[in-house]
């Protein structure tokens, strides 16, 4: 610290603010601060309120075995969602599948294998940027690639791949951190028992990382079953009466319902969708509850 | 020395290294995705700009796909995007911003716990659900009342929906920067008799900025790509305007709209689908640039 010629208090930083000397006024701004601050979260939880309370208040009165069963029609009152939450089931289990083993092995490359070199870095800052793509980036290119380049044509399966590529960052870095939280005296004790690199992540590694892995891949498979837009461009149509068949073209998944209904402006129809939504709603709070259970299961013996 | 038993010296790298090849191919899949994108993007775009040259798409402030004579001008839709992310951007830094502050260093570690997942609920509503309420709750009920001359669809609509999910967003990275800042800053300037506002005003956020401004930016880009939720409060009304209460047509809308319909595979108005896509694709690539440079640039090391 070099001493200030003139004084302590004379000249600070020339951008420093002027010092406001009353105490009381200090504080109070303090105070009106915090009321700023309760009003923003105050009014976040308000329109979270008013979110649930329009949705729910029309949707939970159309909700009866009738809508569970059927298939959409031109009659409000005979429509139903099975054929879309029927595939939004089979196309969030087709994602599972799919980008669980995939995954968890770049997951364990990136971080079990890889060395710092360049070209790690550059697949690590790839996939932090690949989370950043739009959605309807991914529906364009999963009907360039799937739909017509590799003919799949307008089917659940290449709905289900097209959701896969954008799930997969979301898959890799939670599996990432999964393997991150594993202290390193776990492998050394591993390696000390003459494991090869794979044995001792087989065998001593994954199996610690389970609860945070699997917690990753249910959460993902909320996220694409609230995804809408890319299905869109890979052809999930509105009007579908029957069970779709992940490889016969024509299937619907309840978001692409739900934007129907929705654009609908006939009371019955707007109130289809809120239903359709309560049941959409509800299949993710199921599997949020899934992760949160399945965490503090499998974690109960894992103690550091 | 008597040799190790074969299978021991020759059979395990064998296997070591067709593992650690099946790892290597599906981290690559991540490499490949991008350069599938970026292929796709850049092969179906050439063939749009061989029919519509690329300074009228530019330029051009008339944008007219589906009704002739077909004008490909993409200025219409790129004010539209941007004037709905500006006015979500508007809604979600005050909102999100002072949000983020209560929680890193006003709320108590209980409320915290409340607060922290009714967020992430927030942030994890689909789009769609967004788009449901704005079609049918904050339109209808909220604005017309509010706002006069207003109609079903409007860039105001947009704006508020997109406002509410990227709040979220906002908050929460804001929230993480402003807690990475060490607590021994925060006690010098209790020590000098700062009250806690002062601390919060003058030093912990200037040094939580480069975190709080990466979250704005990435912010920025998500509202850009924002799709469903736009589709449904804005409408498909691509014009060229400044007028919050009119109704326009973003970029992803088009592309929804162009998917809707029973566009012929290679027609123009197919081929426009990812000419857009491209430059959406631009514009959201180069604000999330922007966001890790910001973060690396001006990150203050403890």
């Amino acid at each position: 610290m070099t001493a200030h010629p003139a004084g302590p208090v004379a000249a600070p930083a020339a951008a420093a603010p002027r010092f406001e000397p009353s105490l009381m006024r200090r504080k109070l701004a303090g105070t009106v601060f915090l009321g700023v601050c309760l009003l923003a979260v105050g009014l976040l939880l308000l329109t979270l309120a008013v979110l649930l309370w329009d949705i729910l208040s029309r949707g939970v009165p159309w909700l009866d075995a009738q809508f569970l069963t059927s298939g959409p029609s031109r009659r409000a009152a005979r429509a139903g969602v099975l054929p879309a939450l029927v595939g939004s089931i089979e196309i969030a289990l087709l994602v599972a599948l799919i980008t669980f083993p995939v995954g968890v092995a770049a997951a364990i490359y990136l971080e079990e294998y890889a060395t710092d070199g360049r070209i790690n870095r550059l697949l690590r800052t790839n996939i932090s940027n690949l989370a950043g793509v739009p959605s309807i980036v991914y529906g364009i290119f999963g009907l360039a690639l799937f739909v017509r380049g590799l003919g799949l044509g307008f089917t659940l399966l290449a709905g289900a791949l097209t959701l896969s590529l954008l799930i997969l960052p979301v898959v890799i870095i939670a599996s990432m951190e999964a393997l991150r939280a594993v202290p390193h005296a776990q492998r050394e004790a591993a390696f000390a028992l003459g494991g090869s690199r794979w044995q001792v992540v087989r065998g001593s590694v994954l199996p610690a990382a389970a609860p945070g892995i699997l917690t990753g891949i249910i959460l993902a498979m909320a996220r694409a079953i609230g995804e809408t837009a890319p299905l869109i461009l890979v052809g999930a149509v509105t009007f579908v009466t029957f069970l779709p068949n992940p490889i016969a073209s024509g299937y619907t998944v309840l978001p692409i319902q739900i934007f129907q209904w929705a654009g609908d402006p006939r009371e019955d129809f707007q109130s289809l969708a809120a239903a359709a939504i309560t049941v959409l709603l509800v299949l993710m709070f199921v599997l949020n509850a899934l992760a949160i259970v399945i965490r503090a299961r499998l974690s109960r013996h894992l103690t550091w | 020395m008597t040799a190790a038993p074969a299978s021991f010296t020759r059979r395990t790298p064998v296997r070591e290294r067709l593992v650690e090849a099946f790892l290597a191919l599906s981290a690559a899949i991540g490499i490949l995705t991008t350069v599938g994108i970026v292929a796709v993007l850049v092969f179906e775009a050439v063939e749009f700009f061989r029919e519509v040259p690329l300074l009228e798409y530019l330029t051009g402030t008339v944008w007219s796909a589906s009704i002739k004579p077909f004008r490909f001008g993409v200025l219409p839709l790129v004010t539209g995007t941007l004037l709905v992310a500006g006015l979500a951007l508007l809604i979600a830094i005050p909102l999100g911003l002072v949000s983020g502050i209560y929680l890193a260093e006003y709320a108590s570690p209980r409320i915290r716990t409340v607060l922290k997942p009714l967020l992430e609920l927030i942030a994890g509503i689909p789009t769609v659900v967004l788009g449901f309420f704005a079609i049918n709750f904050i339109s209808p009920i909220l604005l017309k009342s509010l706002v006069p001359g207003i109609g079903g669809f409007s860039v105001l609509a947009g704006g508020i929906v997109v406002g509410i999910l990227v709040t979220p967003l906002i908050a929460s990275l804001s929230e993480d920067a402003l807690r990475a800042v060490p607590r021994s800053l925060r006690e010098g300037a209790f020590a000098m008799g700062a009250t806690k506002f002062e601390v919060v005003r003058r030093v912990v956020v200037p040094a939580a900025l480069s975190g709080i401004m990466a979250s704005i930016i990435l912010a920025m880009s998500r509202a850009v790509g924002e799709t469903m939720a736009v589709v449904l409060a804005v409408g498909a009304n691509p014009q060229l305007t400044l007028d919050i209460r009119e109704s326009v047509q973003t970029m992803t809308a088009f592309i929804v709209q162009i998917s809707l319909g029973d566009t012929p595979a290679g027609s123009l108005q197919f081929k426009a689908l990812f000419a857009v896509g491209a430059t959406l694709f631009l514009m959201t690539l180069a604000l999330n640039l922007l966001s890790d440079r910001v973060v690396a640039r001006f990150r203050n090391r403890y």
